[in-house]
């Protein structure tokens, strides 16, 4: 009889349990997972660089809703547990009870705050969860924006060095005299205040904040001392505790945190808990690696089997890319303890080791850090170092005086030494798994999780993979465009330009394809790589194209289509409105929508009535609405001057100019637009790839903006005093995306590549590169601005688009 | 029974491309590939029916316009990672002819 199981709390902890419990007992338990916030599992500790934007959420996800599914887990994320009734054994949410068999709490921890004045305003914030990271990153969006961050710790630092990679004024107030106190002896922490005062951020130590000005929201903040920095956020990042409300309230035993014994059983015997929230023989943990030590534990004790917790041993990285920061142990001094230092203030090298009867006690690394996870090793294991202390501060390739070799260093590791502390992965289960075939790092993350977590390993297991296979191991360069190709997208862009290919063959020779036609990836991107670099010389190949492109109409997934006729800047009439009415009932088109863009969609025909749909709507004007393209598709418009009493523009007016100009150009993605009549913004051009808003004194244009998978706002390109400049500064941006953005990216994703003041530098500051853009957009025009419905309007199409034999018609004969 | 069915010309099916054929047995879908060879499979990807006649062609296979399930032409099966495979039809190009196999007609027959 399969258990039910329930688990308040999806985070990274409750994950690993999940995912121990399946590979352990499989169908033992019916899961629900609740989670407060409204997604499943990410890798929390990865949401620096997505603050920094080294990465997005998406590469972050640990477990996606196919994971859930696929292991028949019941989510009920964004739905808070407000209570347990252990008497009826049932936990109770907004939607009602649920009832268990066996629950875990894994509730996890909650920010402190500090208790301050102003602690409450609009603008503080906190730095735990996906919500915290985008509220930061909004609010580095307003140019020359401050941010205060209270706490120099991990926590706090990584917090302020990723806003300040998103270009705010940042500064670190931190109560102690030196940063990371809890991870690094004053040494260390000196270099790391040096390495990010370097960096442009202002660290205040000693701090001690008296309380948060502002007045409807946060405005500054003021300290003891009197000074004060203003701030227009103020990220609250001194520490955690663990989120033990909803267990107290049960009446189960807490102290700090949750307790657990060593088999993660919580006072009541059918209660496990796991993570933050937990409180183990008196410590509470704050880092991953613990987290899923006890997860195992408690996944082994649900399927019944013998586990045992006794504790972690923590080491400590900093994730701030650049900062090489390693920690371990007890680093304090005392009588009993020695002490080996060795400092290179030149290259800015700091290693210290805390010893105490002859075994490494405590580690502290700063600038070269390679070495950190073998003393971490010595110090677990208790090794007896006397033999080889005169050279240990070295590390363990130390060979006399030559100089290190990374390689020679991961190879003299010995099995045992661990690699990935996050999941507790040592040398030789890697080796192991290369030796079975997982010769790439996907593979080797696929098997063993190394280098999954944070991901602060990859270098060593990637040098492991080096050392293992010799020279079979070629370390992956940028990603290639397809498997028919080592070529990137951007290698082969520049190689379509600089050798003139001007065919889809031309391609494949020249950058060495491995497949004689490509495939379904590299097919239709060279198809739109050609066709945007020579309008003249290349012939589009339909076949080349994904299924709507094709066609000319949005596939649906009964295998039917939707039609979308273009309405200029959203006006459309009675005329045309009745054609369009007319050809639902003619064709029995079952749903006619209004979409987003200001158009209507006319869902569900077959495709060989595609060609007498579209014969149709041309007869009244209506012409393809490219809603099925990576090209232009909307221009959404307000009604601007001519009706409206705030409008300061004719918005309707440039919105249908800018759609005659630019409609059946093709892109490297969709691009929508939308022009609005004033800044109020009716036509939300503010999330758009190009958006304009009308001002009294012209137009404001601003680019890559998303809203989709990612939400963004857009980013100023330039402003506009005449409508024909602004005219101009759209389509030259357009045409320098069109000629250098790889295929599949939104301008939102290529301006985060290059950068807008390289796009700025070519279609606002340099205007005879301006003019060049134009020109070649023109000439493109001039090929590729037709209705493709018009030239498919005919009976050969319908010949072609409908079954080519119908055997079931002669059977019936 | 012997007689195959001459279902249309070649250059009916573009190159690279595929047309559909209405049976008794639900739709089959016939693939020109670039090398002028013509294999016939179910048009439903076993992943979740979607019309295979229109996926890229690319070598011998197929890309499933859907979910990129990649079906390769000579014998049905998915390749890669993901399981499954579809019926295949025996078919053949006589001077420009395509002839699919009449046991299609036979089974509407037996049934």
């Amino acid at each position: 009889m399969t258990q039910r199981l329930v688990v308040i709390g999806a985070g990274m902890a409750s994950g690993r349990v999940l995912e121990t419990l399946f590979e352990t007992a499989p169908c033992a338990y019916d899961v629900t997972l609740f989670g407060a916030e409204p997604r499943g599992n990410y890798n929390r500790i990865m949401l620096s660089p997505v603050l920094s934007g080294e990465k997005t959420y998406q590469e972050i996800v640990t477990h996606d809703a196919d994971w859930y599914a696929g292991h028949g887990v019941t989510c009920r994320f964004g739905e808070p547990v407000t209570a347990i009734d252990r008497a009826r054994k049932v936990v109770i949410s907004e939607a009602g009870e649920t009832p268990y068999d066996k629950l875990i709490v894994a509730t996890g921890s909650d920010p402190f705050i500090i208790p301050v004045p102003g602690k409450d305003l609009p603008g503080v914030i906190t730095y735990r969860n996906l919500d915290d990271t985008n509220a930061m990153i909004a609010a580095a969006e307003k140019p020359g924006a401050k941010a205060v961050v209270i706490g120099g710790g991990l926590l706090g630092l990584e917090a302020a060095a990723g806003l300040k990679l998103r270009g705010m004024d940042v500064t670190v107030l931190h109560l102690m005299p030196h940063l990371m106190e809890r991870q690094l002896d004053p040494a260390a922490g000196y270099l790391l205040q040096k390495e990010l005062e370097g960096r442009g951020i202002g660290i205040h130590t000693r701090a001690n904040t008296h309380e948060i000005i502002g007045t409807d929201r946060v405005e500054g903040v003021r300290l003891d001392d009197g000074t004060e920095y203003a701030a227009d956020i103020v990220c609250m990042a001194v520490g955690i505790r663990p989120a033990t409300a909803l267990a107290k309230e049960a009446g189960l035993a807490c102290g700090r945190g949750l307790h657990v014994d060593d088999q993660m059983i919580t006072s009541d015997e059918d209660i496990l808990a796991v993570g933050e929230c937990v409180e183990h023989r008196g410590m509470c943990y704050g880092l991953v690696a613990p987290l899923y030590d006890m997860a195992k534990v408690a996944a082994k004790t649900l399927a019944g089997e013998a586990a045992e917790y006794t504790g972690s041993v923590t080491s400590t990285k900093l994730k701030v890319t650049g900062v090489d920061l390693f920690s371990a142990g007890d680093f304090a001094e005392g009588e009993d303890r020695e002490e080996i230092v060795l400092r290179d203030a030149a290259q800015g090298i700091y290693k210290r080791l805390v010893l105490r009867d002859n075994r490494i006690i405590g580690a502290v690394m700063y600038g070269d850090t390679a070495d950190g996870n073998w003393f971490f090793g010595l110090l677990k294991d208790r090794t007896d170092i006397a033999e080889m202390r005169e050279t240990l501060i070295f590390g363990p390739a130390f060979a006399g005086g030559t100089p290190l070799d990374p390689m020679a260093a991961v190879a003299a590791l010995p099995d045992e030494a661990e690699i990935c502390g996050c999941n507790g992965i040592c040398k030789g289960q890697i080796t192991q798994a290369i030796a079975s075939g997982a010769t790439s790092l996907d593979l080797v993350r696929g098997q063993t999780k190394a280098s999954g977590s944070c991901g602060t390993c990859t270098g060593l297991v990637e040098q492991l993979l080096a050392v293992t296979l010799g020279d079979e191991y070629a370390a992956p360069a940028a990603q290639p465009m397809c498997k028919c190709t080592e070529l990137t997208h951007e290698d082969v862009r520049r190689l379509i330009k600089s050798q003139k290919l001007t065919s889809m063959q031309a391609v494949f020779q020249a950058g060495n394809w491995k497949s004689s036609c490509g495939c379904h990836v590299c097919r239709p991107a060279l198809n739109y790589y050609l066709i945007a670099d020579w309008p003249d010389e290349y012939q589009d190949d339909p076949q080349s194209r994904f299924v709507n492109e094709r066609n000319h109409a949005n596939i649906q997934k009964d295998g039917t289509f939707s039609v979308v006729p273009r309405m200029w800047g959203g006006i459309t009439t009675a005329n045309e409105l009745r054609a369009i009415a007319d050809a639902a009932d003619k064709f029995n088109v079952p749903t006619v929508k209004v979409t987003g863009g200001q158009r209507i969609d006319l869902l569900g025909v077959e495709k060989q009535d595609l060609p007498a749909i579209w014969a149709d709507l041309n007869k009244v004007g209506l012409v393809s609405g490219h809603a099925y393209a990576k090209g232009l598709r909307t221009v959404k418009t307000c009604v601007g001057t001519d009706h409206c009493r705030f409008g300061t523009q004719d918005s309707t007016g440039l919105g249908i100019k800018i759609e005659k100009r630019m409609w059946g150009s093709w892109t490297p993605h969709k691009v929508k637009m939308a022009v609005s009549g004033c800044p109020r913004n009716c036509a939300e051009a503010t999330c758009k790839d190009v958006g304009v808003i009308c001002v009294d004194s012209g137009f404001e244009v601003s680019v890559a903006g998303a809203a989709g998978m990612d939400v963004k706002e857009t980013e100023a390109l330039g402003k506009a005093v005449a409508e024909d400049e602004a005219l101009d500064l759209i389509v030259a941006f357009v045409q320098l995306y069109r000629e250098n953005a790889k295929y599949l990216d939104r301008p939102y994703k290529w301006v985060a590549k290059v950068g807008l003041d390289w796009v700025k530098e070519r279609v606002v500051e340099n205007r005879e590169n301006r003019q060049a853009l134009i020109a070649r957009f023109d000439h493109s025009q001039t090929i590729y601005q037709t209705d493709p419905w018009a030239e498919r309007a005919n009976d050969q199409t319908t010949k072609r688009w409908s079954p080519m034999a119908d055997l079931t018609l002669e059977a019936a004969e | 029974m012997s007689e195959w069915i001459d279902i249309g010309a070649l250059d009916d099916i573009p190159v690279r491309g595929a047309r559909v054929v209405r049976t008794t047995l639900g739709c089959v879908a016939l693939f020109r590939t670039g090398e002028d060879e013509v294999f016939a499979i179910d048009d439903a990807c076993p992943h979740k029916g979607g019309p295979l006649s229109e996926g890229i062609v690319h070598g011998k296979a197929v890309t499933c316009p859907l979910h990129n399930w990649v079906i390769l032409l000579e014998n049905g099966e998915v390749q890669g990672d993901d399981e499954g495979s579809v019926r295949t039809f025996r078919v053949k190009v006589e001077d420009e002819r395509i002839l699919l196999d009449p046991t299609l007609l036979a089974s509407r027959n037996a049934a």
